[in-house]
């Protein structure tokens, strides 16, 4: 089995197999880690280009990660130091890219539908590291990955996604990939961040905190952008910490072994207590191992990657 | 005959007349001398030494009237210019236009709209009224030299692309233009409730992840400005209506004897907002694409009378400018050389409206809201009038289109319907490639 498509652009239209696939995959990268050597030569003589119009530090230095473990040659290319300006199209920086005959590219921008874009003029695989509000798949699969660790099969699991929905990539990966594991998924936060027709995306609204977690089996707890403030769309950091910050407290009244998600940066104390940061309840650190895991295995079966091959090197 | 060399005084028979909303069953024949029509009607008449044009049994109507352009000269040229624009207006079988007043700088004054009557008459494809703005440089603060400018020969006034959010100056302006007896046209969008919305808010917004516009910020402002034309007696024409609740406004303000207009254009009859998931920025105009209900009550508008006419809110925009990505790209598309293909396809051909009533919707109809000449063919008026065949099937190609620019969501599509001649004046000012 392979994937069907050239690009990773998101998991809306991925089938169930095609991200098992990658998860099955991810894992068997994941148990490389903890061989002395990292680093496996199958992306030898390729090039990846991280093309960075937004600012990001952990997703490119979790893509970048995951290039050198594969070997891969990686050029670096963000929007703050380069020539790019108004007036300057996508389609210029496409065309740039393609004349320089590059095998992959990693693009995260801020307008939904970029990556789509990209990937349908380019004949190079192109991977979505987030396109605006709309879709960040490998965010979308590590969390998946990270889950399946502690819950086995998803399958009737009841996770629940806080915070503000309508402007989360994070969010709308997470909902579809869940969602076509079986899972079932509830998105909480005030009104204003999360909009009802969410739920023709295949998940169930709740504004009651204590509803929305009561028979959840994780919690994916999104960062608040504290900016939003100043949009009207929540009073303020205190109101937010009070009616759906997660601590302690709200933990006692989850199920016992309930595990709590946070895609990071985090805004401690906001969305999340130091405690729970902190605590024996989250797997935020899993997380970031397991990023590594997943983008390499992405990139490996874009890369036209036989999965069996790789289990044999294991 | 040569199509190409027109004579002074001419005949055009074998010809199907479509006037005052009929399509007639007969075919029939119109007499042009120095401009103007001698003679119209069905059967047939031949007139000693006057030379006869075969018109191939095409549909002959009034030429077409699009009270709702945006030839954007002066200042960005790039995307049309008044000739360019009057040339897409002849291709689409119009003989008048009105034109929107926000070009760099708007038309904001008498010279302006001078200025813009002396481009339209150089170029001569097509008669051009423009409309004057409400507010000095469509700032939203003080009125513009209304009487100044319907003296040089200004239309109406609207701030379109820079709502009005005012209520204060909305209601002096039509108190103002009462007196004057002109209308003034609302683009009725509370921007401070579209925010930085780029389509509309709904299912597929929330899927896209891109911002949306409500349909309460049109809705909102419709019956704020209804209320400001019950108010004052001035008149109110609400530009491409686009939601359901703004089409009942306007059928509820109509009852009350209130003095108001609608027109709604070919995108909002045809189109709704699942069509932005391609990321397209073709589908990006502003009001956006709504939702298949909302499709449903603008036709029905367009139906029962509520709304008027029929309006393209032709909206040219460079090539580099539609590529840019859907939250980037400016709101709009063009429209003239489409309008009544997409009509035929998507109101005759459904069965929602029948031929003579849409070239009613597109003529009579429209020049009435600006009490603009034309849209109709009797003895005496301007020989302005269309040629088109209603069953030929075409597809939409950029490298046809006339317009200087080619932002259209039809490229590529087949339409029913095609424009095989325009004449202003009696002078030909379009002729189809095929046609002779
Ligand atoms: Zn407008």
């Amino acid at each position: 089995m392979a994937l069907s498509s050239k690009d990773l652009i998101g998991l809306e239209h991925m089938s169930q197999e095609e991200i098992t696939l990658i998860l099955d995959t991810a894992d068997a990268f994941r148990a490389v880690f903890d061989r002395p050597v990292r680093k496996v030569p199958i992306m030898r003589g390729k090039t990846v280009v991280n093309l960075f119009f937004e600012p990001s530090t952990r997703t490119r230095i979790s893509f970048e990660l995951a290039e050198q473990r594969l070997s891969a040659d990686i050029i670096n290319f963000s929007a703050s130091s380069s020539s790019l300006k108004k007036g300057e199209t996508l389609r210029d920086t496409a065309e740039n890219i393609a004349a320089m005959k590059i095998d992959m590219i990693v693009m995260r921008h801020s307008s939904p539908g970029a990556a789509q874009y990209l990937a349908d003029v380019l004949d190079a695989s192109v991977i979505n590291a987030g396109d605006g509000p709309h879709e960040h798949p490998t965010q979308g699969l590590l969390d998946i990955m990270t889950m399946r660790h502690k819950l086995g099969s998803l399958e009737g699991k009841k996770i629940t996604i806080i915070g503000d929905i309508s402007h989360s990539r994070v969010a709308r990966s997470n909902i579809y990939g869940l969602t076509k594991l079986g899972a079932e998924v509830t998105l909480c936060g005030p009104p204003t961040m999360v909009p009802g027709a969410m739920e023709q995306l295949g998940a169930k609204v709740e504004f009651d905190l204590k509803k929305a977690v009561r028979d959840a089996d994780a919690l994916n707890i999104l960062r608040i952008q504290l900016e939003r403030q100043s949009q009207m769309v929540f009073p303020s950091n205190r109101e937010y910490a009070l009616m759906f910050g997660i601590d302690e407290e709200v933990l006692r009244t989850t199920k016992p072994e309930c595990f709590v998600m946070h895609p990071g940066p985090m805004n401690r104390e906001v969305e999340i207590s130091s405690a729970v940061a902190d605590g024996p309840r989250q797997v935020i650190l899993d997380q970031v191992t397991n990023g590594v895991a997943v983008r390499m295995a992405v990139i490996y079966l874009l890369s036209g990657g036989d999965p069996g091959s790789l289990a044999g090197r294991g | 005959m040569d199509w190409k060399s027109i004579p002074q005084e001419y005949l055009v028979h074998n010809v199907k007349l479509c006037l005052g909303g009929k399509l007639s069953a007969e075919t029939g024949y119109l007499h042009v001398k120095d401009g103007k029509v001698k003679a119209i009607g069905d059967g047939k008449l031949s007139v000693e030494n006057v030379p006869t044009f075969d018109g191939n049994g095409a549909v002959l109507s009034p030429g077409f009237i699009d009270v709702h352009v945006h030839f954007r000269e002066p200042g960005r040229e790039e995307k049309e210019s008044i000739h360019t624009g009057s040339r897409a207006a002849a291709a689409g079988g119009f003989t008048s236009v009105v034109t929107m007043p926000n070009t760099l700088p708007p038309v904001d004054s008498a010279p302006m709209i001078t200025y813009q009557f002396d481009r339209a008459r150089e170029s001569g494809l097509c008669r051009v009224f423009p409309t004057g703005a409400i507010s000095k440089n469509q700032d939203g603060e003080s009125l513009t030299e209304f009487g100044d400018m319907v003296a040089a020969g200004a239309v109406g006034f609207t701030d379109d692309g820079a709502p009005v959010m005012n209520g204060s100056l909305m209601k002096y302006a039509l108190q103002y233009s009462k007196m004057l007896g002109i209308p003034v046209t609302c683009h009725a969008e509370d921007t401070s409730l579209a925010g930085s919305g780029v389509m509309h808010a709904g299912s597929w917004s929330a899927k896209l992840g891109l911002p949306g516009i409500p349909r309460v910020a049109e809705d909102s402002m419709i019956y704020r400005d209804c209320e400001l034309a019950r108010a004052t007696g001035g008149h109110l024409h609400v530009a491409h209506i686009s939601t359901k609740g703004a089409v009942e406004t306007v059928r509820r303000a109509k009852a009350d004897g209130i003095n108001v207009t609608a027109e709604a254009t070919p995108h909002h009859f045809t189109l709704n907002h699942s069509h932005c998931q391609t990321f397209s920025p073709m589908f990006k105009m502003n009001p956006p694409l709504r939702e298949e209900s909302d499709v449903e009550a603008v036709i029905a508008g367009l139906c029962d009378g509520t709304i008027d006419c029929i309006a393209t809110d032709h909206a040219p925009h460079t090539v580099m400018e539609k590529e840019l990505m859907f939250d980037q790209a400016p709101f709009g598309i063009i429209g003239l050389e489409t309008a009544l293909a997409v009509g035929i396809t998507s109101l005759v051909k459904a069965g929602k409206l029948d031929l003579g009533k849409l070239v009613y919707l597109m003529t009579e109809a429209a020049a009435k809201i600006y009490n603009l000449p034309g849209g109709k063919l009797e003895e005496g008026t301007d020989a302005d009038f269309v040629l088109f065949d209603p069953e030929q099937q075409w597809t939409v190609l950029a490298d046809e289109v006339q317009s200087r620019s080619s932002n259209s969501p039809w490229l590529g599509e087949k339409l029913t319907g095609r424009v095989k001649a325009t004449f202003m004046g009696g002078r030909n000012t379009w002729l189809d490639k095929d046609f002779s």
